[in-house]
């Protein structure tokens, strides 16, 4: 047999039919479907006069829109609360498990889905949202599509999909102190651009890779589409399948072992050819932290912000309007620079294990004067874990605020925005204008790079404090 | 929804790179239900001072009077970020047909397509003469022809005009005005029939 990849591996087996010189149909296996991009599908669905074709694999959630404080009473802003709404109505409807707000296992989806063992090695995951990339991390095809195509599945399980080219991004190397996953991908964006993997799937591999936790794997896969990528994907092992057992809908008993004989098989054999490679070496990355308006202009926290002549003519007009918009210099150094706030979240950071290593870095620690700390952990489970660990009481004692789950200041839908012309430090994944509110100003970083800013009240190099 | 084949139509060019989804319509214009509606928030904050609908910004394309048409003209990687369809609603409502770039974002591609809008990729250079000769004259007609895949604009030598990609089957939805859904329902035996004999994976049924 001709040696695959994993992605290849897991495509093939779930293609239903190609269409001459056209798409590929795909089954797809999970799909997640939250309150902002699912109302349209569903409405489609009752003009079609069709059902939803397989409930059960679809589970919903609601995050974009809820608020982060006071999540027992009623959504105050009227529209974020007809989203909430239609959203309950349309799953009792169609018969779809929802776990909204108030239930146990809400959260943002994509923290959600790993979280309760529903991402699943070798599966077909979709999601109307973007970030859906993240459940790669699995060694899963995952991906984001648009409202239409959340319809396509609901009424079909399947998808239009045409087969992306294949990238590998080996990262090899031991990390240095202070260095996380996070700066990793911020690195390898800063490297090949906003653009640059677009219409490839990318598997990230390598000694630095595989020693990375779960949690670290989901930072990085997250972040793909932020290159462009389709998505991103890394090959399961014994860090996956421990993570994964004895999780909610984790397989058990039996059906564990069988799962495990599939996933077992479940990597890139030696020879298989990809259409674009890349090395990284990891002892090369420093803490990272963007400057700029999209994730791809990023450098190393002892850099500086390029010189205008260090950019290309045509892209001379881009980069002027992004330092215009975010108040710096061609050339300046970025370490020292005052930042207001400081977002602590979203499903690229809000995991237990980001929460830990905010508080075990400020622990004893006061934050800044004039900073606000938001930290919103990613899911109800994640926000009940912080209580039992007393990671609550760090963070009330350094002066942060713990908020309610939900995508909150990543995308400001609700009320956690950013004011204009404010600086945030955030470890969600984009630094677009006006993402975390109009004219707010955004420098994407890894959590502890976040929690050295909180603690100084500006862009700090971590390892000086460690 | 209404098929397209050729349109012909003045171009409002927005010559800025990297233009995400959160730019073409901010999250906090994604909380409706319906599909309409959206295209009075296109670029809204590119588009008016202070988030104020009475304040335009006369330097925005969109407030130009002199710019008009069914076709909108944009720099490289555009429609990158955020999977929200709202996107090409906005720009589908607001009376675009065809987007033209050097580059589109995997997402937004299939999201315009499946709006009946057409997303065009040309080369670098073509984007840049076709910058230039609507910034010398905005009225500059532009001719997209999905039927031989084509595009061209006044002024240019028509011997040389621009072929763009599109694949056979969406090209044919296109100028059906089919979509996928009905295609895949159409299918519904066959994929009963995959689930049945395909392992796609022990735990998704
Ligand atoms: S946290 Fe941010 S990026 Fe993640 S799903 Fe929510 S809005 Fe999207």
């Amino acid at each position: 047999m001709d040696p695959k990849t994993l992605f290849e591996k897991i495509w093939d087996t779930h293609v239903v039919k190609t269409i001459e010189e056209g798409p590929s149909v795909l089954y797809i296996d999970k799909h997640l479907i939250h309150e902002v991009t699912s109302p349209q599908a569903f409405r489609g669905l009752e003009e079609r006069g069709l059902p939803v074709f397989r409930p059960y694999q679809i589970v919903a959630t609601a995050d974009h829109n809820v608020p982060t404080e006071n999540q027992h009473l009623p959504i105050k802003e009227a529209l974020s609360r007809l989203q909430v709404e239609t959203l309950d109505k349309n799953c009792k409807k169609f018969g779809i498990e929802l776990y909204g707000l108030g239930h146990p296992y809400q959260g943002i989806v994509h923290v959600i889905g790993p979280e309760l063992g529903i991402t699943q090695p070798g599966m077909t995951i979709v999601c109307g949202d973007s970030h859906t990339s993240t459940h790669g991390a699995f060694g899963t095809i995952a991906f984001g599509i648009g409202t239409s195509e959340v319809e396509m599945v609901m009424a079909t399980q399947c998808l239009m999909a045409t087969r992306p080219k294949l990238m590998r991004i080996n990262v090899e190397g031991k990390l240095n102190a202070g260095v996380l996953s996070k700066d990793i991908i911020l690195y390898i964006i800063s490297k090949i651009s906003a653009s640059g993997a677009t219409g490839y799937a990318v598997e990230y591999a390598g000694s630095a890779i595989r020693a990375l936790s779960m949690e670290g794997r989901m930072t990085i896969c997250n972040m793909s589409i932020e290159m462009g990528a389709r998505c991103g994907m890394i090959a399961p092992d014994e860090t996956t399948f421990a993570y994964m057992k004895g999780r909610k809908f984790a397989p058990q008993g039996e059906a564990w072992d069988r799962s495990m004989a599939q996933w077992k098989t479940l990597y890139t054999d030696r020879g298989a050819e990809f259409d674009a490679e890349l090395n990284i070496d990891a002892a090369q990355i420093e803490p990272m932290i963007t400057y700029g308006t999209n994730p791809g202009m990023g450098i190393g926290i002892s850099g500086h912000v390029p010189n205008l002549r260090d950019i290309e003519e045509k892209e001379k007009t881009s980069f002027e309007k992004s330092l215009s918009y975010m108040g710096l210099e061609p050339g300046m150094g970025i370490k020292g620079k005052k930042v207001d706030y400081v977002f602590i979240g979203s499903c690229t950071n809000s995991r237990i294990e980001d929460l830990r290593l905010v508080a075990s870095f400020v622990k004893g620690k006061q934050k800044a004067k004039d900073v606000q700390v938001w930290i919103v952990p990613g899911s109800k489970q994640v926000e009940q874990q912080a209580h039992l660990e007393g990671i609550d009481r760090i963070f009330e004692e350094a002066g942060f605020i713990l908020r309610q789950p939900g995508c909150s200041a990543c995308l400001g839908m609700n009320e956690d925005k950013i004011p204009a012309g404010k600086y945030c430090i955030s470890t969600s994944n984009r630094n677009f204008e006006g993402r975390q509110g109009p004219n707010a100003r955004t420098f994407l970083t890894s959590p502890l790079t976040a929690a050295a800013a909180a603690i100084t009240g500006r862009v700090s190099d971590v390892r000086e404090l460690i | 929804m209404k098929a397209i084949n050729k349109v012909t139509s003045s171009a409002v060019p927005v010559n800025i790179e990297n233009i995400d989804t959160d730019q073409i319509i901010p999250a906090r214009f994604l909380k409706s239900t319906n599909r309409e509606g959206f295209g009075k928030n296109l670029f809204r904050d590119w588009r008016y001072e202070n988030d104020d609908p009475s304040r335009p910004r006369t330097d925005f394309p969109l407030n130009q009077n002199r710019y008009t048409g069914k076709i909108l003209v944009a720099g490289k990687n555009f429609g990158c970020g955020s999977s929200r369809e709202h996107a090409a609603w906005a720009i589908k409502d607001y009376g675009f047909d065809v987007v033209v770039s050097s580059f589109f974002a995997d997402i937004f591609k299939n999201n315009a397509l499946n709006n009946f809008c057409l997303p065009v990729t040309v080369s670098e250079e073509f984007l840049k003469e076709l910058f230039e000769a609507i910034d010398r004259k905005p009225s500059t007609l532009v001719t997209v022809d999905l039927e031989n895949q084509t595009i061209h604009f006044e002024g240019r030598d028509v011997a040389v005009k621009e072929k763009f990609d599109i694949s056979h089957y969406k090209k044919t939805c296109l100028l059906n005005g089919f979509d996928d859904i009905d295609y895949l329902l159409n299918m519904k035996e066959e994929i009963t029939a995959f689930e049945n004999k395909t392992l796609t994976h022990p735990s998704a049924l």
